[in-house]
């Protein structure tokens, strides 16, 4: 049997990503963990670009607030700010591809150790077509990739692995990974261990990964 | 140039068996719900919808009676899978394209869009660096083994980029908030997304609309489409509807 650690609830595994998001940062964040970032954004001066055509993207709306055209790409009802512009699709893209896009956060099945990520098609599902959604857009321009996802499936087999088993998003593009147990950087040496979960050793989170972790010399807990 | 039309029905009345349409919409906002009802009612057969991001996910009830009439061929689409593969194998659509009865073809979201700019630009193709490190960039991505094509690569200043082409439709159905009679649009918020690309893309290109004003009514500074894009009108109610995808 796998072993299971119990570790961050995705709130702030969300929580602790939101961190590398700075004042001035054009932000877009994926279905999942990702969209829970903007939970974390208040006093940051930073914006969300949504793809469906939206800069400055506010909190989740409820109630009264609810308008049908003025959803996220979530399909979830938000709010508008003061600054806020909406835009045709091909204009949402060309900020994404076009690398106006500083900070991307993304959901995935797994991560290799060469940065590459699959996030679009489990191949369980048996079909040959999946969801791509602007996924694969965003990579492509994206100064900054972040994943935010859990560190195994749920019956604890490693989603950072040495080799992606599932179809690729984008290869080598992954800087940052956040999980429930860990933080990992993508260097060119390969995945260096930097934060984990309180309690946890670097050897405990080794067991419950696939791809060699170098150990930083500065590792400390997550810093929340 | 007056380009009302009274009835969606006569709107969508000359539209063949074969027909290629585009479908705006994001998931359920900005859909063109009327004018798919429209679609069922006239019992169009062998369509195939170009879609920018799951708006037959956001027109659920109308994609299930499409497919139930047996109408559509094949789906081009980003997003047009439930999330959940529990929810999906249970998904009429889903079903359907495993049974091989419609065929399902799949590009990046950004991608479509750029394939109907383009079409619309009057640019055949175009290079792009999205699906470079995927199977994008190796064939077409679609549930026919038959027809996943080969797709050419370029290496152009050092970086690998993906040729796609233009994707022009016969038809071009729009969802927009406000019409004049000569078919200038506005949209509203997020509801614009693919409805304006789109609308360059058809040949044909039917608007369904909340609100019909005179020329002049709509600030010329503030129109989305300009009518030149346009050549059918009809207004239709302002249709209530769930916001979900789950």
């Amino acid at each position: 049997m796998p072993k299971i650690f119990e570790g961050l609830p995705r709130e702030m595994i969300a929580m602790r990503a939101s961190r590398e998001i700075n004042d001035g940062d054009y932000v877009n964040l994926g279905i999942g963990i990702p969209t829970l970032i903007s939970d974390w954004m208040e006093g940051k001066d930073a914006v969300l670009q949504s793809e469906i055509g939206m800069l400055k993207t506010g909190a989740l709306a409820f109630g009264e607030d609810v308008d049908q055209d003025l959803i996220n790409a979530s399909c979830q009802p938000v709010t508008q700010l003061p600054g806020t512009s909406y835009f045709d699709i091909f204009e949402s893209f060309s900020m994404i591809r076009g690398g106006h896009i500083d900070v991307v956060v993304m959901g995935a099945f797994q991560v290799s150790e060469k940065g590459d990520y699959a996030g679009w098609m489990n191949p369980d599902r048996g079909l040959a077509v999946g969801n791509i959604g602007g996924s694969m857009d965003l990579c492509a321009g994206a100064r900054k990739l972040i994943i935010t996802m859990e560190h195994t499936t749920k019956d604890g087999r490693p989603k950072i692995v040495r080799e992606l088993s599932y179809p690729a998003t984008t290869k080598g593009k992954v800087n940052l990974v956040f999980t429930d147990l860990a933080v990992i950087e993508v260097t060119a040496e390969g995945l260096c261990l930097k934060e984990v979960y309180p309690g946890l050793t670097p050897e405990d989170i080794q067991s419950v990964t696939d791809a060699r972790l170098i150990i930083s010399p500065d590792i400390k807990d997550i810093e929340l | 140039m007056n380009k009302v039309y009274s009835s969606i029905d006569d709107a969508v009345a000359d539209i063949p068996d074969g027909a290629s349409i585009a479908i705006p919409g994001f998931f359920a906002a900005g859909v063109p719900r009327v004018l798919l009802q429209a679609l069922i009612a006239r019992g169009t057969r062998e369509l195939t919808l170009a879609c920018g991001c799951g708006p037959l996910l956001g027109a659920y009830e109308e994609l299930v009676q499409l497919i139930k009439n047996r109408q559509i061929k094949k789906v081009i689409d980003s997003y047009p899978l439930f999330r959940s593969a529990t929810k999906g194998a249970q998904d009429t659509f889903e079903q359907a394209v495993r049974s091989g009865e419609i065929e399902l073809e799949v590009y990046p979201m950004g991608t479509l869009a750029e394939k109907y700019r383009a079409a619309g630009a009057g640019i055949p193709a175009f290079y792009t660096p999205t699906g470079i490190g995927s199977v994008v960039e190796e064939a077409v991505v679609t549930s026919i083994q038959d027809n996943r094509k080969a797709k050419e690569t370029r290496i152009l200043d050092g970086k690998n980029y993906v040729l796609e082409y233009a994707l022009k439709t016969d038809y071009a159905f729009v969802h927009a908030h406000t019409a004049d009679t000569e078919g200038n649009l506005r949209y509203r918020m997020t509801a614009r997304n693919f409805n304006h690309v789109m609308a360059t893309a058809g040949r044909i290109t039917i608007a369904e609309v909340e609100n019909v004003v005179e020329p002049g009514e709509i600030s010329p500074d503030g129109i989305h489409t300009p009518g030149i894009y346009v050549q059918r009108v009809v207004k239709v109610p302002r249709v209530t509807f769930a916001i979900t995808i789950d």
